[in-house]
């Protein structure tokens, strides 16, 4: 039987297209001493770190190593953890497996990346199969769109529907004194904006950001004694599935997230997640995700996801606000995105989310995704579990 | 590339070389190549648990977690499950040359296999494309093919086919 874990502690740095006066490892330093200072403890408080970012995208292999002066694991016990746009939420869970375990009691998660130092398409290129998949592959954009492409096919949803999604979180990252982008988009906007792959245009998807993020997980009892209202981690779910992009069968949605999300929702003990969970943090690199995955995770029925965003259910004020800190699209230091997720969902628990702040929350939802359709569910409350 | 005057002191060092690689491909692989090269035909591979046939072959059926062994001839044939119209440029990591746009990058479900077979289709107009077309493989000419996937040269949209 594991122990009960909480987060205590959040920081990121003030994400933006380029950082020249950082190199990685400094920028991962002005997360960190954020986090720390969020829960008043030092490095030395600290017994482990789980830090991850895309180690390809700095070229860069031992990331662990190089970045000890950041992250201040100088002879403490420090795991790399690297798996694709799920890294951050990835890096979290291993956090919280570290204090589960019973065998540290304070262990910082770092997500970070300088998406600035190479170009991110190339990058993710690498990501596939070179003999079967690469020569085709381009990136994360167009096979997020062979997924538009197959959902729109299905439920006859349209360019405006997922238009809707970019709107809200962009609106939303206006609260976010942290997010990359902070100016407000239109529908008309989103439509006007160059066709980079069919159907996703520039406005549907997410920008490229330099940024880090650090989470404080702490055991049950000393968590206590750090913060006032800690996040207690309910549930967590890890569902990757597999490497060759033709293995995906796009009719099914997104079945990495739905059996993620169930296992985590038995966990967390969530019958209706649209009614019993308070706010979500959703990894959406794009818009249409916010159409698809939605249905994915429960909060509507198949083919509903575009009345669901129309109806205003998951703006601020409404039945399950989605992305009070602009999410994905709004910024996207990639190897820190997931962790992001976690980070905001907590702010959220611990109500420290300032002006992006949804009132009252008991339960938070954050969800990461990469990869091949990988997903990873992680569920945060205010009660004791 | 940025220069010195971009950032006024803040430097950076560029680094654009690719670097070489040498993947092996394995029998499953090299066999699906051979028959192209030879017959200008798809090869595929059933598992016996689930009864799933790969296109391309390949040793294992990773959520059953067996051998296989049982190659499967398969026609020329296909059908789009989705595709998209590459139009932003970017650098190919494979050559350091950017990757001519537009393309049309495509997953095709080959007749007779469960899973889906990536490559590019010779349509790039939107208007013209959709979910649900038959397309069919086009070959290098066989002096030409080098072993490797773009020996398939494009698939080509089969009209009057449309499902």
């Amino acid at each position: 039987m594991s122990r009960r874990v909480a987060i205590v502690g959040t920081g990121q740095t003030d994400h933006r297209s380029h950082r020249p006066d950082v190199n990685g490892r400094e920028m991962i330093y002005e997360a960190v001493k954020r986090a720390l200072a969020d829960c008043e403890s030092s490095i030395q408080d600290i017994d482990a770190v789980v830090i991850g970012n895309m180690d390809h995208f700095e070229s860069i292999n031992y990331v662990d190593t190089w970045s000890v002066e950041g992250s201040g694991a100088v002879m403490k016990p420090i795991m790399k953890v690297t798996t694709g746009g799920t890294t951050g939420t990835s890096v979290a869970i291993a956090a919280y497996y570290h204090v589960a375990s019973g065998l540290f009691d304070r262990v910082l998660a770092i997500g970070w990346e300088k998406n600035s130092e190479s170009d991110t398409t190339a990058a993710i290129i690498t990501c596939s199969d070179p003999i079967w998949d690469r020569f085709s592959y381009s990136g994360a954009i167009p096979s997020l769109a062979t997924e538009a492409s197959a959902y729109m096919k299905q439920y006859g949803a349209t360019q405006e529907d997922a238009a809707r999604v970019a709107v809200r979180d962009r609106t939303h990252a206006l609260n976010n004194p942290h997010a990359h982008l902070r100016k407000p988009i239109t529908v008309e906007d989103v439509m006007a904006s160059p066709m980079l792959a069919y159907p996703i245009k520039l406005l549907d998807v997410c920008p490229r950001t330099d940024g880090a993020a650090a989470v404080v997980f702490a055991a049950d009892g000393i968590a206590q004694q750090i913060a006032p209202k800690p996040a207690w981690i309910k549930a967590c779910a890890v569902r990757h599935t597999y490497t060759w992009f033709g293995d995906v069968d796009y009719t099914a949605g997104l079945v990495s997230l739905q059996e993620a999300s169930r296992e985590a929702y038995q966990q967390a003990g969530i019958g209706n997640p649209a009614d019993d969970i308070d706010v979500a943090e959703l990894y959406l690199p794009y818009s249409y995700a916010g159409l698809k995955w939605i249905e994915d995770l429960g909060f509507c029925r198949r083919g509903e996801g575009p009345t669901f965003i129309k109806e205003g259910h998951t703006d601020m004020g409404g039945k399950i606000p989605v992305n009070p800190s602009g999410g994905v699209i709004s910024t996207n230091c990639i190897g820190a995105t997931a962790l992001l997720r976690v980070a905001e969902a907590a702010l959220q628990v611990m109500g420290r989310a300032g002006q992006r702040q949804v009132p009252d929350v008991e339960v938070a939802l954050a969800t990461g995704f990469g990869g091949c359709f990988w997903s990873d569910v992680v569920i945060l409350g205010a009660a004791r579990p | 590339m940025t220069t010195e005057q971009d950032y006024g002191q803040l430097l950076t060092l560029t680094f654009s070389t690719p670097m070489p690689y040498e993947w092996s491909i394995g029998k499953y692989g090299s066999l699906f190549f051979k028959e192209i090269r030879e017959h200008q035909r798809f090869v595929g591979i059933r598992c016996p648990q689930c009864g799933k046939v790969y296109v391309p072959p390949r040793r294992l059926c990773a959520p059953c977690f067996e051998e296989l062994y049982d190659l499967v001839t398969l026609p020329n044939l296909g059908t789009i499950m989705a595709f998209s119209v590459v139009n932003y440029p970017f650098p190919d990591p494979a050559t350091g040359e950017q990757r001519p746009i537009p393309y049309t990058y495509g997953y095709i479900k080959i007749e007779g296999a469960d899973n889906i077979f990536s490559h590019v289709i010779d349509e790039t107009n939107v208007d013209k494309i959709a979910v649900g077309m038959k397309v069919a493989a086009v070959f290098k000419d066989r002096q030409e093919m080098q072993g490797n996937i773009q020996d398939i040269r494009h698939f080509k949209i089969v009209r009057g086919t449309h499902v």
